[in-house]
């Protein structure tokens, strides 16, 4: 959907600071091929991509990117900070009144503030979390609707903290204009959300924006927004700036859209597209809350993601956090953090000492690598079409290192004869739900892993485990402390040979639910 | 001859501080904001809608306050 607006914008491009276009889209769409190439065939596409599926230049900013990276996300940790509540446009799966400590959303937010607060809470976070490596700006506003808080933020924490990356989220409205000083603060990380290219459909999902001192409505307003997040997108391709695309999907209203969407983004150098469940409840108070619109199943988002995939590199682990959280993605950490407890705390930020805990991260991260290359060779040779989720208890660094209870989320593998492939996560945390007891969490957390055939866990109880077993799901302790890939493909090879002997037979498992719900540390509970 | 800001309603979110053509609007110490009606001129002249109703994103929050006659432009 290439209009006049959009085409307009490479005018402002220099030749001196445009990329070609042509190389940015030649060098994406050779890291497409990885269906075909490489050992490990389709573990290593997507957002999974390693060192060598990758041009150098872009694996040197999405290495350690939690965000960017699949495999980096279980090393490295990320920082948001709350400088930009102001906002140009209405979404009707936001409520900007809401906040909970206990709720972990975008958009949700507990205290808002200054650059200068914001910057000393990154030297705190920075020094007590050396493997934190990301600052982002992503509200719970419209970080690029609140520029000069937003861009004071990165100037004071390039000068202080030159290692950290900066990236900022926004929902394309005023991206246009900003490029050009996104670019010089060396921010080479944005990401938009796009929920749709047809202004049709965005007038279901937008209720107004305001734009060059007017409000906007309905059609008019979602056309407006289309061309501007386009005519964005191009314009960061153009300067060589990575860029995500987020997108909620909203069962009845853009699923099956945003496959156009993903076309649309991919054709213009977008380097990641992440398909996120639209999260939707009453009490959050949100107009999709409110009209019960609901959102995917677990089976209906893997579906769209899946069917995405060929055309794109696709995320999977997206937490969907707070506009404020801290920590690896999975936990949040901004409790310890508060304005008042970071104003009393000593910082001491020293590039060194964070340096050498990153190269004792980047070792870790090249066994698990070697780890499951040695145990994909193991796999060679095999071919079924069997697939398989498993879900996986792990506190990070790429190990079965959970126990089954103290859970708050499960990663999710699909095995294949092509190896152990990320797709996807499941909270299970039981706070701010209201009406979940301890005696029905069990309950709770089958219903969330109910298309998984197995669950990795580093410990887990005689109840649970036969509860478990009577759901069919295999509860499977004996990988604890091992690495997730190498301890998948294995039982992945056991599982093989099982059916293949007769043993077992291979059935397929049912649908799971995505939780509404919270994702946050029991501390700030 | 004035806009207020309905309190209950008010998120602190700061998004009509910046557009407001009086420099009407500013924030308070609990960090909502007050427009101040001695300023307020319903952004006639300025602009075809008040623009701090335009830009807030809950409705009714900013209404106009009836303990003032309306704005006339001189």
């Amino acid at each position: 959907m290439q209009t006049a607006q959009t085409q307009s914008g490479a005018e402002g491009v220099t030749a001196q600071t445009a990329v070609n276009l042509d190389d940015i889209m030649q060098k994406v769409a050779e890291h497409k091929g990885c269906g075909t190439s490489g050992g490990s065939g389709k573990a290593s596409c997507g957002s999974g991509a390693g060192e060598n599926d990758l041009p150098p230049e872009i694996w040197e900013k999405v290495k350690n990117h939690p965000c960017y990276s699949e495999e980096a996300h279980h090393h490295y940790a990320r920082m948001h900070v709350a400088v930009a509540p102001a906002c140009n446009i209405q979404c009707n799966y936001c409520n900007r009144k809401y906040d909970c400590a206990n709720e972990s959303r975008p958009g949700v937010v507990s205290e808002k503030l200054t650059p200068e607060q914001a910057a000393k809470k990154v030297l705190a976070v920075a020094s007590t979390i050396p493997q934190m490596t990301v600052l982002g700006i992503a509200g719970p506003g419209d970080p690029l609707a609140n520029p000069e808080k937003t861009f004071k933020t990165f100037e004071l924490v390039a000068k202080h903290a030159p290692d950290i990356k900066l990236c900022v989220s926004t929902n394309g409205l005023a991206l246009p204009d900003h490029v050009e000083r996104l670019s010089q603060y060396n921010i080479d990380h944005v990401t938009i959300t796009i929920n749709m290219v047809d202004p049709e459909v965005g007038a279901k999902i937008y209720p107004w924006i305001y734009y060059k001192k007017k409000r906007y409505t309905g059609v008019e307003a979602a056309k407006i927004l289309t061309d501007r997040q386009l005519q964005g997108l191009e314009m960061l391709t153009e300067r060589g700036i990575l860029s995500k695309i987020n997108s909620v999907m909203i069962p009845g209203v853009n699923d099956q859209h945003l496959v156009e969407v993903n076309k649309a983004v991919k054709s213009r150098g977008a380097f990641l597209h992440n398909i996120m469940p639209l999260i939707s409840a009453p009490e959050h108070g949100t107009v999709f809350g409110l009209t019960g619109q609901r959102g995917p199943t677990a089976q209906e988002l893997k579906a769209l993601q899946d069917q995405c995939e060929g055309e794109m590199n696709m995320m999977r682990h997206c937490r969907q956090c707070r506009a404020d959280a801290v920590g690896l993605l999975g936990e949040d950490r901004s409790a310890e953090f508060t304005t008042e407890k970071i104003m009393e705390m000593e910082v001491n930020y020293d590039l060194e000492t964070r340096k050498a805990y990153q190269a004792a991260v980047e070792q870790e991260r090249d066994a698990v690598v070697a780890a499951k290359k040695a145990e994909m060779e193991s796999l060679a040779g095999e071919h079924s079409d069997i697939k398989m989720l498993i879900a996986v208890a792990t506190k990070g660094g790429g190990k079965v290192n959970e126990h089954f209870g103290h859970a708050k989320e499960f990663q999710v593998y699909e095995l294949s004869t092509a190896g152990a492939k990320f797709v996807g996560h499941r909270r299970v945390d039981l706070y701010c739900q209201g009406g979940y007891g301890e005696e029905d969490s069990l309950a709770t957390i089958i219903r969330a892993i109910n298309d998984c055939h197995a669950v990795f866990v580093a410990k887990i109880g005689g109840c649970p485990k036969n509860d478990l077993k009577a759901a069919g799901i295999d509860p499977v302790d004996q990988f604890a402390g091992e690495f997730i890939e190498q301890s998948a493909i294995a039982y992945f090879k056991n599982y093989l040979d099982k059916v293949k002997r007769g043993e077992i037979a291979h059935v397929a498992r049912g649908d799971a639910e995505i939780r509404q719900g919270a994702l946050t540390s029991a501390e700030a509970a | 001859m004035a806009y207020m800001i309905v309190k209950d309603n008010c998120t602190g979110c700061t998004a009509c501080e910046p557009e407001c053509p009086n420099q009407a609007i500013s924030e308070t110490k609990d960090g909502l904001f007050v427009i101040d009606p001695a300023k307020c001129t319903e952004c006639i002249g300025h602009y075809d809608e008040p623009q701090c109703v335009a830009v807030c994103p809950i409705d009714d929050t900013c209404i106009i306050d009836d303990n003032y006659p309306r704005y006339q432009a001189a």
